[in-house]
């Protein structure tokens, strides 16, 4: 199944998020496996209290979602958000793809696109 | 397929598409620069492009809009910065307004394109340079809307015929 991200709030929203390259490497790090903010603040030269904010803007973009486990909040990848951003991403290409097709079209034309 | 390679390079913040195609370098010059042509590739068939204006020198300008399914209309303008006929040109791309006037709140792209003789015809370089990560994101962005419209349009097409 192909999830689409819904609408232009939703895209600019995950693409803010994705922005910041300590985020995307958040992101790619809960994908593997669920992590406690705590345990990814150990990860980064930064505050416990910036590293809870990236995960703040990860989990309002639809990226990651966290859940209750004792006393700590575990935080996990949403991977279908993730997949349609990847998705997202293969857009331009398409349209430069789905360009060259129609330009093809023109040069196989006798006349080279020359309309009759 | 002809497209021979894709590369996304997210550090230069490029998109370089390469292409080898069955025509002379003059033939693949005339789609660039003949607008009646160009106008045929440049949008999806869901949003066509229309170029009012097309002044293929260094320094001249290209203005389009391309109308959507509904009517409405998105403007476009470029900005030729190299032209050598029939193996380069080099533009930036923008967006303009309802008058056509270019909206520098809006994203703009370098492209530059490179026609080189081969013995099967042209490969074809394109280049696009963006200013910024959040310049391209939101391109890319758009480009996703413009992509969904057309696979919207499609489903549409697939209903209608019931």
């Amino acid at each position: 199944m192909v999830v689409y991200l819904s609408d232009t709030e939703t895209v600019d929203r995950v693409f803010a998020a994705l922005a910041d390259a300590t985020r995307r490497d958040i992101v790619t790090r809960v994908l593997r496996d669920k992590a406690s903010v705590s345990a990814l603040a150990q990860r980064y030269a930064m505050s416990f209290a910036a590293v809870q904010k990236h995960v703040a803007v990860l989990e309002r973009a639809g990226l990651v979602t966290k859940e209750r486990h004792g006393r700590e909040q575990l935080v996990r990848g949403d991977v279908d958000t993730v997949r349609a951003a990847v998705r997202l991403l293969e857009q331009y290409e398409e349209i430069w793809l789905d360009r060259i097709g129609r330009l093809e079209q023109i040069l196989a034309e006798p006349t080279g696109g020359d309309r009759p | 397929m002809t497209v021979v390679s894709m590369t996304r390079d997210p550090d230069a913040l490029t998109l370089t598409v390469v292409a080898e195609l069955a025509a002379p370098p003059s033939r693949v010059w005339q789609v660039w620069a003949d607008p009646r042509r160009l106008e045929r590739w440049w949008g999806p068939p869901t949003w066509p492009a229309t170029f009012v204006a097309h002044d293929l020198r260094v320094g001249g300008g290209a203005a389009y809009y391309m109308t959507g399914p509904d009517g409405e209309k998105a403007n476009g303008w470029w900005r030729f910065v190299a032209v050598e006929e029939p193996r380069l040109i080099e533009f930036e791309d923008g967006f303009a307004d309802d008058a056509g006037v270019p909206d520098p709140a809006m994203p703009t792209t370098w492209a530059h394109v490179e026609l080189a003789e081969t013995a099967g015809g042209t490969r074809m370089t394109v280049t696009s340079r963006f200013a910024s990560t959040e310049q391209m994101e939101q391109l890319v962005a758009m480009g996703m809307e413009e992509g969904l419209r057309a696979a919207m349009a499609q489903i549409d097409g697939v209903l209608a015929e019931g």
